[in-house]
């Protein structure tokens, strides 16, 4: 009779367990918010980022027991790992859905986020997403928003630096083939024409290759003036690298992905000079920024990575809305977060426009100088 | 012409890594018929272990250590913790399914690549570790095109630890059983040969290269993560069949061919179809080199025609 005996343990556990489930204080709600984003594979590092900043927004938001619906609310972060594929990405988005959260906070790629606003749409849930792709805010729903700037917006500012600042009159692009990649070096292209400069050469690689020689060998015959990346620092390190190695003189550009401490310790001392831009101001520049900074490093032991501050903002955003509102229902706090005024970490103006985008779009230009990213300019990007 | 030989340069390096990989592959083929998929994550580990090692040797003292002390400790390190993984994982995991049908141990092998990757990012975290610019310094040039000195060492060291196999493998005691169990593991168990012993050599050597190719490409790249051996691994797979699996000189023959077809596909595929075509296609112009290869030569380039054993 050892199953007998077997079952009756399981079945007592199973209802010590219900009696736990059931037990949370009587006045608190749980409000559910979705995430997702690579959290294994060559990305993962990034997605990390990411949720950290959430958690610590979450966390935060907690401990001042914010009431909503009349009770006091308690955020919880449904994670997922969409594994940066967008197949899997719809897949993950259903079985958050089916968590019966009320908003998301994701996902990380333009390439998983867009396939996935669609089954969020479906069910009416707002969702904030670090996508930068343009596309993203561009398919006429009325519930995506943006973390960051979009490719247009930075693109715009990084090819108007490149030929104005810069001084290039020839530009080689490379990019990733990614939503993101290709995205975010179309734009720059388009950016450097508007101003005058000229595309010597457009090369292509994946976001998960690490030998880059034979499309620089062939850039460096083309002798442009700079070299812009649209892709990951996992690429943009040992593309540095390479570069150096085949006596490459022109300065490489990137976006936000590259101006990481990853892309310096890859790219160890060939990584000075290079250039990368990101959306806002400076974290020391910013008050709540340097409070944000120093509530990262003693919660995480470590410094924020390049994302961990926007998806901080992000998730305040959708908090302060629910706050607003004073529910967690999707319908009830949407219009909310389209009006949206607040001053966060990463901007004094948080605001979005009809279509989700951020309003304020200013661009910083950094360079790599001593070993350290530096600030070299902001700009108001004039695209939109 | 400058162009050429650069590519070519570059191809031969990152050809003469997927020669070395491609190695372990066809041994473990050649004598138990298992494509061990698992091996690019042999890879991947000794490539993280010399970098946390030459991390730690030259980040605690940049000036006290010399380069060539970090990276041949790193690789002291990387060789054993390799071999160790290969042999348990053919004791444990494949040696248990030897009779088994040859599904179960190629799943086996696919499982066994997810638990060490998984391990590996758990142990080093999700993070890129970077291998410190050590070996780095001195660049050659001739006429326009560059080599440096980093990639002469991986192409001798290369060239030098195959020919040693090749002596291995027909010079020796081992390497006669080895031939011996991969023509028939019955018969050269009758005949005396352990055949445990010389399967399990097999994986361990396969390992110990395969632990080279990781410091090389640890070195060469500067980066290591715990899913760069995914892609090393399909590519050095294909290296194998391009060669024609089972067969030493044509996995060295097949990593090499496909470094250079890689290298001068980027390079030359836009001028020679006008950019109808981009680098966008490379990878796409490399295998199908492999499926032109296959279709007139079903079994690689040096690969014998055999029947089906199992």
């Amino acid at each position: 009779m050892q199953l007998g005996k077997g079952f009756k343990m399981l079945a007592a556990t199973a209802a010590t367990l219900a009696v736990f489930a059931s037990a949370p204080a009587a006045a608190e709600q749980v409000v559910k918010l979705g995430f997702a984003a690579p959290l294994t594979g060559p990305q993962s590092h990034y997605g990390e980022d990411m949720r950290n900043g959430l958690t610590l927004a979450l966390e935060e938001a907690n401990a001042q027991k914010i009431q909503l619906n009349g009770k006091t609310a308690r955020f919880e972060l449904i994670s997922k790992d969409d594994q940066a594929d967008p197949r899997t990405a719809v897949q993950v988005a259903q079985q958050i859905v089916d968590e019966g959260v009320q908003g998301i906070l994701g996902h990380f790629n333009s390439g998983t986020t867009i396939p996935a606003s669609s089954v969020y749409n479906g069910e009416g849930l707002p969702q904030i997403a670090m996508a930068t792709s343009p596309e993203y805010t561009a398919q006429g729903f009325d519930t995506t928003f943006r973390m960051m700037t979009s490719d247009t917006q930075q693109g715009a500012a990084a090819g108007e630096f490149i030929v104005k600042d810069l001084g290039a009159k020839t530009v080689a692009l490379i990019d990733d083939r990614t939503a993101y990649g290709q995205g975010l070096a179309d734009q720059v292209a388009k950016a450097v024409e508007v101003h005058g400069g000229k595309i010597v050469a457009r090369e292509y690689t994946t976001d998960k290759a690490n030998d880059f020689t034979a499309i620089l060998t062939n850039i460096r015959s083309k002798n442009p003036d700079v070299i812009f990346f649209g892709g990951l620092d996992a690429q943009s390190g040992p593309m540095r690298r390479q570069m150096v190695r085949l006596g490459i003189k022109a300065p490489l550009m990137s976006g936000e992905m590259t101006r990481s401490d990853t892309f310096l310790k890859l790219a160890g001392e060939d990584s000075e000079g290079t250039y990368a831009s990101l959306a806002g101001v400076p974290l020391q520049q910013m008050a709540a920024g340097t409070k944000f900074e120093e509530a990262y490093k003693k919660r995480f032991n470590k410094s924020p990575g390049v994302y961990a501050p926007y998806a901080y903002d992000g998730a305040w955003n959708m908090i302060t809305a629910m706050k607003e509102a004073g529910s967690s229902k999707p319908a009830d706090y949407l219009p909310k977060l389209r009006s949206l005024q607040r001053s966060g970490a990463t901007s004094e103006s948080i605001a979005y426009d009809e279509k989700g985008d951020l309003k304020e779009i200013s661009v910083t230009i950094y360079q790599v100088k001593g070993g350290k990213w530096e600030m070299i300019k902001t700009m108001v990007s004039n695209a939109n | 012409m400058d162009i050429l030989l650069q590519q070519l340069i570059n191809g031969v390096t990152v050809g003469s890594v997927y020669a070395l990989v491609a190695l372990g592959y066809t041994m473990v083929y050649g004598i138990i018929g298992l494509i061990n998929f698992a091996h690019g994550d042999v890879v991947m580990v000794g490539a993280m272990v010399a970098t946390s090692i030459v991390l730690a040797l030259v980040g605690a003292d940049p000036t006290g250590v010399s380069a060539w002390v970090a990276v041949g400790s790193a690789l002291l390190l990387a060789m054993p913790v390799c071999m160790a993984l290969g042999w348990t994982a053919e004791r444990f995991a494949y040696r248990p399914l030897r009779r088994a049908p040859r599904l179960a141990a190629l799943i086996t092998a696919i499982g066994i690549s997810i638990i060490i990757q998984n391990v590996a990012m758990m142990v080093w975290g999700r993070n890129y570790l970077s291998f410190p610019h050590i070996i780095e310094a001195r660049v050659f040039s001739i006429g326009d095109a560059r080599i440096s000195i980093l990639q002469i060492i991986i192409i001798v060291a290369a060239a030098a630890i195959m020919s040693g196999l090749t002596l291995l493998v027909h010079r020796t005691r081992l390497g006669t059983a080895m031939r011996a169990t991969a023509q028939n593991r019955e018969v050269a168990g009758l005949m005396g040969v352990n055949i445990n012993t010389v399967i399990s050599a097999a994986f361990v050597i396969g390992s110990l290269l395969a632990a080279v190719a990781g410091v090389m490409v640890a070195a060469y790249y500067g980066v290591a993560q715990y899913t760069m051996g995914f892609i090393l691994g399909l590519k050095a797979f294909t290296a194998a069949v391009l060669g024609g699996i089972g067969n030493l000189a044509g996995a060295m023959l097949g990593g090499l061919l496909l470094g250079i077809i890689e290298s001068l596909g980027a390079g030359y595929i836009g001028d020679l179809t006008n950019g109808f075509f981009g680098s966008n296609y490379q990878d796409v112009f490399s295998f199908i080199v492999l499926i032109l290869v296959l279709v007139f030569r079903p079994s690689g380039l040096l690969g014998e025609r055999v029947g089906d054993r199992a």
